[in-house]
């Protein structure tokens, strides 16, 4: 099925086929990206940025991945300034946007909201985080990293170290590895496992997970080492998180009992899980990663907004 | 030995049997006894013999007949109870309770941080993700939820 004109809620709404068509997608993006190459699929496109939430990477590799298609961004990067402050509901906002924009793409601080957007606009809405919800294009730059790295997506054994609780960007992760066979490492610290819900639905879809609490057992015959930053503000309770923040972290020592080809990947920010001076290991792709932002955001939009399949702007 | 009646029959109004052991008192929560009639007769028995179940629990309500909703909650906590429709002293109407493959505006995502229990002008909706024993998804937000009792809206 095509992505033109569809809204990405959730990882789920994407089929095996139309993520590895995003990712193969995001390479040729690359040199227009990097703006060595030009192109305006998007010319008479506007693209409403609507940020309920402090963002600065996801909204700034969205709008970069709208000028470099061509398109024109509407941004609301600071939800004071708008009517909301006037108690305007999330349902009449989008209905607004949807009427100036061609498409939205919304970050929010409840869970469900790219939901209740998506029924109330009728032009695309793309989830660029609900609360501790989805963060659909997060997985696809992720699995874009690890493409790139490995020339494919099947059968790699990847380590998912860290919240693997609340930590439900961790869970979108899974859910599409799962789908290209992945075999998945969990480590996490004793309060932060994957909910059993969470790894029933895994295993229901045949993936391969192993716990295993131990880092440097974790990581001996990983390709990928995929590390979670603890969001402190997704603990209900503070004495839980500072039981657990610092329980781990990776650094030169810990990474060389690792294969040589292994890479870390991080979502960024960093808060001291990754030591600094693996920045300059062959290990660290985090970098990298954060960079392919861009053009996996370019590649989703021109094929939600771009002419229509076999017409590619170029 | 000749069978006591412990619950009169009533002219108009619902019956709901095969009640699960127990539960009736939270069915009666659903009926919602402050919107009956003045002049309506509520009924409970509780712990009855059944030959299905072993032991169940029955409502009478006098001139009330259920909303699809309520049905719909009714569903959720009592699966096994039959609905009968009384008129005139006789069953009109008899059927099970039937969960759909939506339920619209009955319980509350236990998920505070949820976007249906913000003043935003929609409805909860859950989907049923397993009928035996049931599990149900908010379709907003995705948290799953099998203890219905205490997410009635």
């Amino acid at each position: 099925m095509s992505l033109h004109g569809r809204d990405v809620i959730s990882i789920r709404d994407l089929s095996r086929e139309e993520i590895e068509s995003v990712v193969a997608d995001a390479r040729k993006m690359i040199p227009y990206a990097e703006g060595k190459k030009v192109m305006r699929p998007l010319e008479d496109k506007i693209v409403a940025m609507a940020f309920f939430e402090p963002s600065t990477r996801t909204r700034l590799s969205f709008e970069s991945a709208v000028a470099r298609l061509g398109g024109r961004s509407l941004t609301i990067a600071d939800p004071g300034s708008t009517s909301i402050k006037k108690g305007e509901s999330l349902n009449d906002t989008v209905r607004m946007l949807s009427a100036y924009a061609d498409a939205i793409v919304l970050r929010h601080p409840n869970e469900g909201s790219a939901r209740l957007a998506a029924r109330a606009s009728d032009k695309p809405v793309l989830n660029a985080g609900d609360g501790a919800g989805q963060h659909p294009t997060q997985t696809l730059l992720d699995l874009a990293t690890m493409q790139e790295a490995f020339g494919t997506l099947s059968g790699l054994r990847v380590v998912l170290l860290g919240d693997l609780k609340y930590g439900r960007t961790v869970h979108s992760l899974a859910y599409a590895l799962a789908l290209f066979g992945a075999e998945l490492v969990l480590s996490a610290p004793p309060t932060l496992r994957l909910p059993d819900e969470v790894r029933d639905q895994l295993e229901h879809m045949g993936a391969k997970l192993v716990e295993e609490d131990q880092l440097h057992r974790a990581i001996r015959d990983a390709d990928i080492l995929y590390v979670t930053r603890i969001q402190r503000e997704r603990f209900p309770d503070e004495s839980e998180y500072q039981k657990v923040a610092g329980s781990y972290r990776i650094d030169n020592a810990v990474l060389a009992g690792a294969k040589p080809r292994l890479i870390v990947l991080h979502p960024l920010p960093r808060a001291g899980e990754i030591a600094p001076e693996v920045d300059a290991t062959p290990h660290a792709a985090y970098f990298r990663q954060a960079f392919l932002a861009v053009p996996v955001r370019m590649a989703l939009l021109n094929a939600i907004l771009g002419p229509a399949k076999g017409k590619r702007g170029g | 030995m000749v069978r006591e009646l412990k619950i009169t029959p009533i002219k108009n109004g619902t019956v709901i049997d095969h009640i699960g052991n127990g539960l009736a008192l939270d069915v009666l929560r659903i009926v919602g006894v402050q919107t009956l009639d003045k002049d309506s007769t509520v009924s409970v028995a509780l712990h009855v013999r059944s030959g299905k179940l072993g032991w169940k629990d029955i409502l009478k309500v006098e001139n009330m007949e259920l909303s699809p909703r309520k049905v719909n909650a009714i569903a959720l906590i009592a699966p096994t109870a039959t609905i009968s429709i009384i008129r005139d002293f006789k069953v009109q109407e008899k059927r099970t309770v039937d969960l759909p493959d939506r339920i619209v505006g009955v319980l509350r995502c236990p998920n505070l941080n949820c976007i249906t229990n913000q003043p935003e002008p929609i409805e909860s909706e859950f989907t049923v993700l397993r009928r035996r024993p049931v599990l149900l998804a908010c379709a907003y937000c995705e948290r799953q939820v099998d203890d219905f009792l205490h997410h009635l809206s």
